[in-house]
């Protein structure tokens, strides 16, 4: 494409994607805003992006953002009793779960590291490439496939749909 | 057992998608707005700047609202958001108009889809035709400065950015033809209708029948 689409356009496009990374990201209290926050800057630069980006991946990196800005506010303040879960899940050997419990993994997976946290919502919730995580983060490929790996061990996930190259 | 994205609330995304656009253009941060607005004549696209409107189009004759979206982009600026708030005045006078209780459109208008030389002048006379009125593409092509370039005339007013509003309808041919309209002929004739320039069928100008 040889020019940017109508912004209107691009924001169909992608606000499941990005008010899913979020939710996963900041949990559903503070993804409302958050979502908002992404595409207004995402407009603010909009004009001067290149038509040949990969959109997806840059309204992600500005989600992303956000979602630090989240964690950060928070650390400065009482998390909402909405975000604390009754049962602290057992990590480790259960049967499989059906996805009601999905919400508990990603609580638990907004409880990591930052790194980790960024790198296993923007792979299992966005659905970016290790290599477009690297670029997001500012990181090698292979800080991002290790804080992946180092983020699910502490999760004790078995994923079905780990990369075999990671 | 896997991380699966987290299922969103149906309808949810789209309502802060919605919300999020009406900001963006109550807070300035996109200078382009746009609404469709459903009427007598079928479905048009109307699109505002901060100057006004500036661009009306009947969405399927025009190849549709991403065709009408795509070609604002390239001309003036791709932060465009659909913000339905920012078009009330425009939905306003055009149901006015369309209910037979307005005669002259009072909104402010951006020439930024039309050079500024012949065409504009053209526009411009064509906006001095009065409602219930009607002139044609000599006369116009003369109003504009140049009586011969009838043609050129013809060409400008076919590609009227803000038809209806900008009443190039109202411009006929010298032969008392309908002439041609960027909305098809069917919706010219209509548009006299409503204006009671005309009754429709062959229609013939008073002073100006037969050259």
């Amino acid at each position: 494409m040889d020019s940017l689409p109508p912004f209107q356009r691009f924001l169909d496009a992608h606000r499941d994607d990005v008010l899913r990374f979020l939710v996963a990201a900041v949990g559903r209290h503070d993804a409302d805003d958050a979502f908002q926050e992404t595409f207004l800057s995402a407009l603010r630069a909009y004009e001067r992006l290149r038509p040949d980006s990969n959109l997806r991946a840059w309204v992600l990196t500005i989600a992303h953002r956000k979602a630090l800005d989240v964690h950060r506010a928070r650390g400065r303040r009482p998390l909402p009793v909405a975000e604390l879960h009754e049962e602290a899940p057992v990590a480790g050997a259960g049967p499989p779960r059906g996805r009601a419990t999905d919400g508990d993994h990603w609580d638990r997976v907004r409880a990591l590291p930052q790194r980790q946290r960024a790198v296993l919502t923007l792979r299992y919730a966005a659905d970016l490439t290790h290599g477009e995580i690297a670029a997001t983060l500012n990181c090698s490929e292979e800080a991002a496939r290790r804080a992946a790996s180092d983020g699910l061990k502490t999760l004790r996930l078995e994923l079905t749909d780990v990369p075999a190259s990671a | 057992m896997s991380l699966h994205p987290p299922d969103l609330i149906p309808g949810h995304a789209a309502a802060l998608a919605a919300r999020t656009s009406a900001r963006a253009a109550d807070e300035g941060v996109a200078e382009i707005a746009y609404a469709r607005l459903d009427g007598p004549l079928g479905r048009l696209v109307a699109i505002s700047t901060p100057r006004g409107l500036v661009r009306l189009a009947y969405e399927l004759e025009n190849g549709g609202l991403d065709a009408v979206l795509e070609h604002v982009a390239v001309r003036l600026t791709p932060c465009i958001v659909e913000a339905p708030g920012r078009l009330d005045g425009v939905r306003r006078e055009l149901d006015e108009y369309f209910d037979g209780r307005r005669r002259e459109f009072e909104l402010a208008l951006d020439w930024g889809l039309v050079g500024a030389g012949f065409a504009r002048r053209v526009l411009q006379a064509a906006i001095a035709i009065p409602f219930g009125d009607t002139s044609t593409y000599r006369d116009v092509a003369g109003a504009a400065g140049s009586p011969n370039a009838y043609r050129a005339a013809g060409n400008a007013l076919g590609s009227n950015p803000i038809p209806i509003v900008v009443p190039c309808h109202r411009v006929l041919a010298s032969t008392g033809g309908l002439g041609g309209y960027t909305g098809g002929l069917d919706r010219k004739r209509l548009l006299l209708e409503i204006e009671g320039a005309g009754a429709g069928g062959q229609l013939r100008l008073a002073g100006d029948a037969v050259d």
